[in-house]
């Protein structure tokens, strides 16, 4: 791929190699005091995150304050209050005050931890979503790994071999998985499964009849969680495969390939020791874009399985309607993503030896 | 042949050049066995969707009207079965085809516009409006998509226009990406330097030397943006928030699923508006991928 030039000019924005590795600002200062590479990198990424999870906040206030109109029209829909009644259910929610104090608020209030309370469960949100975050951790977490490791052993190899009936026969099962509505999937796979066959269970992730010792606990878990994980695994793997596939592709033309073989090393060897860690590098992005999105990947699964985490959490509230509970895992979801973002950056510097020298 | 060249009008040269290159492309695209299932494919569901009204009196999408059993299997008057007020699930899938099709086509269309005019724009003029326009196209790219479109319908409320703009809004940034990234090579090569020192304003040079250049790209990246925007909406459907007046694969297999049709066992009505999708969306995919070989030949493998 292109090679990471310095900018002449200094500016990001005419920078072409920041299309590869959104690394690749003005290096160190030529003269002066020698900052780091590191401290300076560092500092630019950090920034561009901070104003990112800034960028976050105000458009959660934004879509739920201000486009959602009155919420106390949703709340009191189908209900006759008197205007006393209203106005103290405005004071009660802070609506009373001028909007910009309600934005200091809501600004001060999440990042000390307090996401408010829940409509529907009257109940503090951040003690409803530390409940629920050990299902959805556990749900697609083992999805995420799986297809991640799944879609990289086939995609390597399917790359390796570029034409070969492997490689089609995979390309062609992924794609076609990849092309299923994962909800239809989910429904599909608990017709056949949990009711015709009935393997498994239909939904939920424990039974209430299941002995309270650890072992049987967690077999009745891992009971529950084959056909979530099967259906989560099944839609998203392809997207590794051809990611992992089309990057051994850019490298298998490559001269220290040739050099490889060259000193004797078998095909398998050439394949795992030195064109895999070079092909993994441009994936590193996407595998922390995964694991960002780790806590709210599953939002489909969780809801065709009644899996009780946080992205069936997230579905519940929008019909009640939960505009708090809504609003705080929208910051939840979106931040974890920014931050898995700003780690994959972090990590390249210490990887991608190109960036510490542009 | 130099004197007919030489006869030609810059704009016929122009245009010759255009359909040689297309043609170029039309063989290399050709040559690709799966993209030409896919467009063979596609075909054959767009007339489907042009021609449901001829097959399919819209009648058959009437609750009132329905004359079948409450979620029936298949028979010989209703080939795909019932749902759960006695419509034919044929005749659901066949007239869904229409809106799917419709929201996935408009939505790409308005992203595509949307991030071909950031991406230009950011690349070309570059400066302060080009650094926040590649920090905003990041941004998006970052957020997750569905998390963002989920809950901008829950406030918008839900209409063909909100889901549209709201696929759109959450897919502009990869095409923005994309081409800013082409726009900044095209716009290092001498011709454009050669357009500049001629006098050429940003208006020419973006629309005469750049577009034309970026275009390619745009059409492989729509190929590809339409399944997506497809299996978007089927999902916010599904969820329950789509167009409640309208009838898209998405929301049949709401009704299906907020109506026990899985504990019924009705598979009939699980299985067509479902296939159906994924049908579409490998279709498109396996276009937009031979697209994507035509213009970028290191993907094709073993073609010469």
């Amino acid at each position: 791929m292109t090679a990471h030039r310095p900018s002449a000019d200094g500016g990001p924005d005419r920078d072409p190699s920041a299309e590869q590795a959104p690394a690749a600002g003005p290096g160190t200062a030529p003269t002066g005091r020698v900052t780091t590479g590191f401290g300076r990198y560092l500092l630019k990424h950090l920034s561009g995150a901070a104003v990112s999870l800034l960028l976050v906040l105000f458009s959660s206030f934004f879509i739920f304050r201000l486009i959602a109109g009155d919420p106390i029209d949703q709340l009191t829909r189908e209900r006759p209050v008197t205007p006393e009644q209203r106005e103290a259910m405005r004071a009660e929610l802070g609506l009373d005050q001028p909007l910009w104090n309600q934005f200091l608020d809501y600004i001060t209030g999440t990042l000390t931890g307090d996401l408010g309370t829940s409509l529907q469960y009257r109940q503090p949100i951040s003690e409803l979503v530390l409940e629920r975050l050990p299902a959805t951790l556990l749900l697609s977490g083992t999805g995420v790994v799986l297809a991640v490791l799944l879609g990289f052993w086939i995609g390597t190899r399917a790359g390796w071999k570029q034409g070969s009936r492997f490689d089609r026969s995979h390309v062609a099962a992924g794609l076609l998985l990849y092309s299923a509505p994962t909800f239809w999937l989910g429904m599909i796979v608990i017709l056949v499964f949990a009711r015709y066959l009935g393997l498994f269970p239909v939904n939920g992730m424990r039974s209430a009849s299941t002995p309270d010792g650890l072992l049987s606990q967690a077999l009745d878990i891992g009971h529950h969680m084959v056909l979530p994980v099967l259906t989560y695994t099944a839609v998203v793997y392809a997207g590794y495969l051809m990611v992992m596939r089309s990057s051994i592709l850019d490298e298998i033309g490559a001269d220290y390939l040739t050099t490889a073989r060259a000193k004797g090393l078998r095909d398998d060897a050439v394949r795992r020791r030195h064109a895999v860690p070079n092909a993994l590098l441009p994936t590193i992005t996407m595998v922390f874009l995964a694991i960002g999105n780790i806590v709210n990947g599953a939002i489909i699964t969780e809801t065709v399985f009644s899996w009780p985490g946080l992205g069936s959490l997230f579905v519940s509230s929008i019909f009640y309607p939960d505009r708090p509970m809504l609003q705080a895992l929208f910051v939840l979801f979106s931040s974890s993503t920014i931050i898995a973002v700003l780690c994959a950056e972090i990590l390249y510097w210490f990887i991608d030896p190109r960036i510490r020298k542009s | 042949m130099s004197t007919a060249t030489r006869a030609m009008s810059p704009r016929a040269v122009r245009r010759a050049r255009r359909r040689r290159a297309v043609a170029r492309a039309w063989r290399d695209y050709r040559a690709q066995r799966s993209g030409m299932v896919g467009l063979v494919v596609l075909g054959a569901i767009v007339l489907l969707a042009l021609a449901a009204p001829l097959l399919i009196d819209a009648s058959a999408l009437s609750v009132t009207q329905a004359t079948g059993g409450r979620m029936s299997p298949p028979s010989a008057e209703f080939p795909l079965g019932t749902d759960e007020t006695g419509r034919s699930v044929l005749a659901l899938t066949v007239w869904g085809t229409r809106l799917s099709l419709l929201i996935g086509l408009t939505a790409t269309v308005a992203a595509i516009l949307v991030g071909t005019l950031v991406g230009i724009t950011s690349g070309h003029v570059g400066g302060w409006y080009g650094w926040i326009a590649l920090r905003v196209s990041d941004w998006f790219m970052v957020l997750p998509s569905l998390v963002v479109a989920i809950a901008l319908l829950a406030v918008l409320g839900r209409s063909f226009a909100t889901t549209v703009a709201v696929i759109a809004l959450v897919s502009w940034s990869s095409t923005a990406r994309l081409v800013r990234a082409q726009t900044l090579t095209v716009q290092a090569r001498p011709y454009l330097e050669r357009a500049r020192a001629l006098g050429a304003g940003h208006w020419h040079q973006m629309t005469r030397h750049i577009l034309p250049n970026v275009l390619p790209l745009v059409l492989a990246s729509a190929t590809l943006l339409v399944p997506s925007a497809i299996l978007m909406e089927s999902s916010l459907a599904w969820l329950g928030l789509g167009d409640p007046n309208v009838v898209s694969w998405g929301s049949i297999l709401n009704r299906a699923s907020s109506n026990g049709a899985v504990s019924a066992h009705a598979w009939w009505y699980l299985l067509p508006p479902g296939l159906a999708i994924l049908i579409v969306v490998a279709a498109f995919m396996m276009c937009g991928r031979a697209l994507e070989a035509v213009f970028n030949p290191r993907l094709r493998g073993e073609a010469p």
